[in-house]
């Protein structure tokens, strides 16, 4: 009998690859393009901040740390949510810093989950709520939003979709790819049907600061809140800290020293420099990320008026430096248009397949890109819509 | 500072329908107060920033800080000499500071000679000036916010979620 070498698991093989990577390797082996399909901000981490990673390697600061991450830094961001939100965490036991707000995803699922547990997700939503999931035994229910209704997960569709299994709300706000955020009052209802159910809920809000539109509202802020939502949130996008991989979750105790447990045996730690990296952009408060909000809103502003014009209807997004429009009147799908694009203006955008099966006739634009580079972007898509195939 | 200004000053080619769509504002308020912006003379002018120290020439030739030490005026101050210093074309800039001197002037000429001709004929010799210290500049790194060097090209992936 002939032996084959064994391969990657089942449950592995049970997750589709993404269907877009052809276009992402088109894009990347693609010279001079104008690229609106960037993930995260156009501007270096603020020099205070590198400075100060610099000067940690000087003083030979190499080694592990605790594995909940240095204490000073917990201190730091416990402190930090306090001011800002009003938020009470213990940095001894309800505060752990993870590598990003992905690999805090990853934990939260897998601390919480059992197999066949079912977690509410927006849909489209970002790309790695799903897999995950599914890695961590569970099974995402996912929540269809639109463009009729900015994005936003309903109530009634939440409540509808509720079964025995549901063990958590997912809510991503500014979301990514969309943009959408809630109100105060959204996230209210969404926080009732928690308490009614008994339910967990998982907030990603690592684009909490760039808000445009009215005030961001934590989660875990909102009344008997805290003790049910286990908050993610990081460095990468307020403070241009992407390459850094550094964020961190904070929730009840319980269940953050479950994410602990996973996190000291799969990571031990996040790194030293990253962590002294961090320590310094919450020293240095928030001037550089409030100077590119008021930049990122005209750019929105901008975005959305052109992008309505030339037919390609997208919402006025809340937050986040995303839109999301629907080419659906072109009569091109998403990733035909996407490619089309590419190819005859070079322009680079992500096409909403990446995001969702529902979406595909949506594309994400995202404007942390120079405002004259998006303008130009804008004069090849309408060059590109009124010339014949 | 108005949003319009905040715009025109990181990028004077802007449009008003673009800057318009860009704060939500209707365009003929936007032309409107860049007009009356130009009027009062807040908007001085519109001109471009050239990096010179990619240029590799210099049709000004060389630039000189000059520390100016001079005796204020009877009832004017430092305001009527001041304006006989600037009024100079070589001077390029002009500033009056705190400290251990009193006025700080940038002045460009073709070659070293032609700023020491000023010091030596044209300033030096005014009457109330006390002294001055001229020093040549050898290389601009930072000016006005912008970093003086090659434009690097961003080394984000062009695509990423």
């Amino acid at each position: 009998m002939k032996k084959t070498i064994p391969g990657p698991s089942k449950i592995i093989a049970g997750i589709p690859p993404s269907g877009i990577r052809a276009f992402f390797d088109l894009v990347l082996g693609m010279k001079d393009v104008i690229s609106l399909g960037v993930g995260e901000p156009d501007f270096v981490t603020p020099w205070a901040i590198r400075e100060s990673a610099i000067y940690s390697l000087e003083h030979g600061y190499t080694s592990y740390t605790s594995n909940w991450g240095i204490k000073e830094l917990r201190k730091a961001i416990s402190r930090f949510l306090n001011q800002r939100h009003g938020m009470e965490y213990d940095c001894e036991k309800e505060v752990l810093i993870t590598v990003g707000v992905s690999e805090a995803t990853d934990l939260v699922l897998r601390a919480i989950l059992n197999p066949g547990d079912e977690i509410m997700i927006p849909d489209p939503c970002f790309v790695s709520y799903g897999p995950l999931t599914v890695l961590a035994g569970g099974k995402p229910v996912f929540i269809p939003t639109s463009l009729e209704t900015g994005f936003k997960m309903s109530p009634a569709l939440i409540r509808k979709s509720l079964t025995s299994r549901t063990k958590a709300i997912l809510i991503n706000y500014p979301s990514n790819p969309t943009g959408a955020s809630y109100s105060k009052s959204e996230l209210l209802k969404i926080a009732a049907i928690a308490r009614e159910r008994n339910l967990l809920v998982i907030s990603d809000e690592i684009y909490d600061e760039l808000t445009y539109d009215g005030e961001h509202t934590a989660f875990p802020s909102l009344p008997g809140m805290k003790e049910r939502t286990v908050y993610l949130n990081g460095f990468s996008k307020a403070y241009a800290m992407t390459g850094w991989r550094i964020g961190y979750a904070c929730g009840p105790s319980d269940i953050i020293a479950a994410m602990m447990k996973i996190h000291q045996y799969s990571m031990m730690c996040v790194s030293i420099t990253s962590q002294f990296a961090a320590l310094e952009a919450l020293r240095g408060g928030l001037k550089e990320a409030q100077e590119m909000k008021k930049e990122y809103l005209r750019r929105r502003n901008f975005i959305v008026e052109e992008l309505n014009r030339l037919g390609l209807a997208c919402h006025n997004p809340e937050g986040a430096f995303y839109v999301f429009p629907s080419v659906k009147k072109t009569g091109m799908s998403g990733v035909e248009f996407a490619t089309k694009l590419l190819k005859r203006e070079k322009v680079a955008v992500v096409p909403g397949i990446a995001f969702s099966p529902r979406a595909a006739d949506h594309l994400r634009f995202s404007y942390a890109t120079a405002f004259g580079d998006i303008r130009e972007a804008l004069r090849r898509i309408e060059h590109f819509l009124s010339s014949k195939d | 500072m108005d949003e319009i200004l905040a715009m025109l000053e990181k990028d004077a080619r802007l449009t008003p329908e673009e800057i318009a769509k860009a704060i939500r504002k209707p365009v003929l308020e936007v032309r409107k107060k860049i007009k009356d912006y130009e009027k009062r003379g807040i908007i001085l002018k519109y001109k471009t920033v050239l990096n010179r120290e990619v240029l590799e020439e210099n049709p000004n030739g060389v630039r000189a800080l000059i520390e100016v030490k001079v005796a204020p005026e009877k009832d004017r101050g430092f305001d009527h000499l001041a304006e006989r210093i600037y009024s100079f074309s070589e001077v390029t800039s002009c500033y009056l500071l705190s400290g251990t001197y009193d006025l700080l002037l940038v002045v460009e000429g073709k070659d070293i000679h032609t700023i020491s001709h000023f010091v030596a004929s044209k300033l030096s010799p005014l009457e109330n000036v006390r002294g001055t210290v001229t020093h040549f500049l050898l290389k601009k790194y930072k000016e006005d916010g912008d970093i003086l060097r090659q434009v690097q090209k961003s080394n984000r992936p062009a695509i990423s979620y």
